[in-house]
């Protein structure tokens, strides 16, 4: 039992890890500045993406999950929010913004990704 | 939008002259996506590749979006080669129109909702006949060779349901797990997953587990994915149903238009039609685009966008605005406003970007859902493992069914769609009700104003002063002539009371004269020089100020003040010569609109740059008795503030032009009376039509989308707080209940449906005491 107890808690302690504390690298928009976002299955493709801080930036996005879940995407910091039309390309202007990680996602923050202004 | 014109980083090209024969050609714009412009001199290059293109008129490329827009009378076919000739690739937007990207969202959305229903009825085949066995007592546990054949059969039944209707769920989980993230798809696949995985055990290796424990759970994987897939397949129709406002908006928009090109009227396409372009609208025909009437006269119903039931009469030199109806006459108009520069294109606009807007109540909800599913996985575990420490016998089945239980009732959207539906609805609503309001936050303050300022002259009252009373008190002068001079002075200022004396001299075929040194008083009147007369035109204040005795007639002013009317002191050469009144007729509906603000508890004051006497006397047949009068245009902000530091939630309701600064300070500004334009940058909530109802109608859409709101936050809290310890199975050791794994599938799909259930109620919401 205590063998059990102990993987119950490894496993906890990996849910922390791999979804909270682990930071994949991020996707630098500075360098391939045409970067596109693949919305599919569930998750933005990057999903993490270096910006530079100060200037405006374009994200272009393509959809290609029918579900309703993936039709929208929205920046709460900057007030933007646009309808993703399936397998349509879609460029998102971004304003400038100040150093600091920014969360985007679906409405229901089933699809999540970070923007890391730098 | 002003942002992204702004942005343009390319400049207009005029078309080159080597196509004479376009100039009556169709021409209409499209938009192409460009790849591989990666520095700002691509700009020219595409630029000048496109205008090269027989039948282009003009290419303009914005690099920050890496689009370009082409005006010209070519295939976008053409324009792909040309871009792709130079090296670059093309594609064309999405940017096709509102209609046709509706249309097209409905078909993937009907393709979308047909597929999760095959994939339900599918799953549910498997899982509801076993689910009736095991009702019926049939034996769901391993124990003969026999049995271990069954079910062995079923669990391949089961994993090709699983790979046929569930495999979106496992795709998504595995790729978001990949991606160090969670989602609804994680919690189903590994809900799911466990449920098959630990009855493949129990086929497999019947006698590793103890005898209690050799039960199976193919029907609650088959059962679980056909009802979350039947809840999805529902909900896509409900949401379908939440954005019926804007659809109608789009449906207003009319496909064709018959314009007069080489003296012969022609249908076109509605893309076709160019700036300055003449219309013919005849009886019953809607207004394709924005435009001047040029000939005819007939009356309009504009109720679909302002709200205003009443049509409104239309003659030579009036706006004619998309979308709305032609009642009578026929007329012809020119072109002002195409494509997406229309105000119905901009109403659109702004509804949508609104619609996806977030109140801050829906923050909170937004934190925990962004936590939510891993923080359930760990409930999970913790639940699995009580269950194997100090659960009764057969433990580990207990843990299996917990740990299912517990990932399958979590319901992350729900919480997710609490808030967007219900705004998504009520800034819907309020748009057809002829009210736009900005975005989420706009919405949610609007809810809990407790004082409203109106401004008197435009929002109050009608806006357009008319000369009531005319006093002379220098009889050497006639009221004509007199009047001349008031008008040529007056003709200058920008003042709505300065118009009224301009019109009615106008209406008198007086000719004005031409008067020198103008000034302008903000707040107290205007001056000026004719011939070697010293004129002076304006309030008690600037006539004490220069010294100008006014005797008795103060007296006589009052009593005009008294009447609700605004007199003004004209003064030649430092005496007084005349006193003109002006009256500004009280909108029909003002009285009743504010006893309904007044009802619902909130504050009413009104605030005017009039005099005291003018200002108490509108305010008493209204029923207002807080009044700020006398108020410069620049102070009418520190008024707003000062309510402000009472602890009141301030809204200010004015033009939206002079009032700028005070509506940008209050907690909600509102522009109203503005008929159909929207371009009201300082309001948070623009009203289409005039009537005061109008701000009493917002207030009552905030607060039943707030409540509506508060009840989906709430639902999906409690539903979320007690179905996953109930599902970890906290009131086994008191009552010995443990809910089913299959229930738990129901509960979960039918949650969100529920959220976007109540939204949809608000589509059904009337304002009262209208």
């Amino acid at each position: 039992m205590m063998m059990i107890n102990i993987a119950g808690l490894v496993l906890i302690s990996l849910i922390i890890w791999w979804f909270w504390l682990y930071k994949p690298k991020a996707v630098d928009a500075a360098i391939d500045n045409e970067i596109k976002i693949v919305v599919n299955n569930g998750i933005y493709q990057p999903a993490r993406i270096k910006i530079k801080a100060g200037q405006q930036t374009v994200l272009q996005f393509i959809r290609k999950d029918s579900s309703p879940c993936a039709a929208m995407v929205i920046f709460p910091h900057v007030d933007i929010s646009e309808e993703l039309p399936l397998d349509i390309d879609k460029s998102v202007l971004l304003p400038p913004m100040t150093l600091g990680e920014y969360p985007f996602h679906c409405q229901m923050q089933m699809y999540q990704g970070t923007l890391i202004v730098e | 939008m002003n942002e992204l014109k702004d942005n343009f980083a390319g400049a207009k090209i005029a078309a080159k002259s080597c196509h004479p024969d376009e100039s009556h050609a169709a021409h209409f714009n499209q938009e192409l996506i460009i790849e591989g412009a990666g520095c700002a001199s691509c700009v020219g290059k595409i630029e000048k590749a496109l205008i090269a293109v027989a039948g282009v008129k003009q290419a303009t490329m914005n690099f920050v979006l890496r689009t370009v827009s082409v005006t010209g009378n070519v295939d976008t076919k053409t324009l792909i080669k040309a871009v792709e000739s130079i090296g670059y690739n093309a594609k064309a937007t999405s940017d096709s129109g509102d209609e046709q990207l509706l249309n097209e969202k409905e078909q993937a959305e009907q393709k979308y909702y047909q597929r999760l229903m095959r994939q339900m009825w599918t799953a549910l085949g498997l899982g509801i006949p076993l689910m009736l066995y095991s009702i019926a007592g049939g034996p769901m546990t391993v124990a003969t060779i026999f049995e271990r054949g069954v079910w062995f059969t079923v669990g391949l039944f089961c994993a090709g349901i699983m790979y046929f209707s569930g495999k979106h769920f496992y795709v998504g989980a595995w790729k978001s797990f990949v991606n160090h993230s969670a989602n609804m798809d994680t919690l189903i696949a590994l809900g799911t997953g466990t449920a098959w995985l630990y009855s493949m055990v129990v086929v497999f290796f019947p006698l590793a587990l103890p005898e209690m424990a050799r039960h199976v759970y193919f029907e609650a994987t088959a059962m679980i994915i056909g009802l979350i897939n039947l809840g999805l397949a529902l909900e896509v129709k409900a949401r379908g149903r939440t954005s019926e406002a804007i659809k109608r908006l789009i449906g207003l928009q009319t496909k064709t238009a018959r314009v007069v090109r080489d003296k012969k009227e022609i249908n076109i396409a509605i893309e076709q039609v160019l700036l300055n372009d003449i219309v013919r609208i005849r009886p019953g025909e809607k207004i394709p685009v924005d435009g001047i009437v040029t000939q005819g006269h007939t009356s309009i119903d504009e109720s679909m966008l302002t709200g205003e039931p009443m049509p409104v009469k239309k003659a030579v030199g009036d706006e004619v605005v998309t979308g709305t109806l032609n009642k009578s006459g026929s007329i012809l108009f020119k072109a002002t406003r195409i494509g997406k520069d229309t105000a119905l294109a901009q109403i659109i606009n702004m509804v949508k970007r609104a619609q996806n807007s977030k109140p801050p109540i829906g923050r909170l909800a937004d934190m925990i859902a962004a936590y939510f599913v891993p923080v359930i996985m760990i409930i999970a575990i913790v639940s699995a493992l009580a269950w194997l420490n100090f659960g009764p016998d057969p433990a580990i089945a207990f843990a299996v069914i917990s740990a299912t239980t517990v990932l399958i009732i979590a319901c992350p959207c729900a919480l997710g769609l609490a808030t967007p539906m219900s705004v998504m609805v009520g800034i819907g609503k309020a748009a057809e009700a002829g009210v736009l309001i900005r975005n989420g936050e706009a919405l949610q303050t609007a809810s809990k104003i407790t004082a409203m300022i109106l401004d008197k002259t435009g929002t109050i009252t009608e806006g357009a002063p008319k000369v009531t009373d005319f006093i002379i008190v220098d009889n050497s002068y006639s009221e004509n002539e007199m009047l001349t001079l008031v008008a040529s002075l007056e003709r200058g200022s920008e003042h709505p009371l300065a118009q009224a004396i301009v019109e009615s001299a106008i209406e008198r075929d007086l000719d004005l004269e031409n008067v020198s040194d103008f000034l302008a008083i903000t707040g107290h009147g205007v001056s000026a020089t004719f011939k070697t007369q010293q004129l002076l035109f304006g309030n008690q204040k600037l006539m004490l100020e220069n010294g100008i005795a006014l005797n008795n007639f103060v007296e006589q002013a009052q009593a005009l003040a008294d009447e609700a009317k605004t007199p003004m002191y004209f003064a030649i050469d430092n005496t007084l010569a005349a006193i003109i009144a002006v009256s500004d007729p009280i909108k029909k509906d003002s009285i009743s609109a504010i006893k309904r603000l007044q009802k619902n508890g909130i504050r009413v004051v009104m605030i005017t740059g009039d005099n005291n006497a003018t200002a108490l006397a509108v305010a008493k047949k209204v029923g207002i008795t807080e009044v700020f009068a006398e108020v410069l245009p620049q102070d009418k902000s520190r008024k707003v503030a000062e309510l402000q530091a009472q602890d009141e939630i301030v809204g200010m309701t004015g033009d939206g032009i002079n009032d700028a600064p005070a509506l940008a300070l209050a907690n909600v500004g509102f522009a109203i009376g503005t008929g159909t334009d929207v371009a009201i940058e300082s309001a948070d909530i623009t009203l289409m039509r005039g009537s005061l109802h109008g701000l009493a109608d917002a207030i009552a859409i905030s607060k039943a989308t707030l409540r509506n709101i508060k009840q989906n936050l709430f639902g999906a809290f409690i539903y979320n707080v007690a179905g996953v310890p109930f599902a970890a199975g906290v009131l086994y050791p008191f009552f010995g209940i443990l809910l089913n794994p299959v229930i738990a599938g129901a509960a979960m799909a039918f949650s969100s449906l529920t959220v976007v259930s109540n939204a949809n109620r608000l589509r059904f919401f009337k304002a009262k005491d209208h």
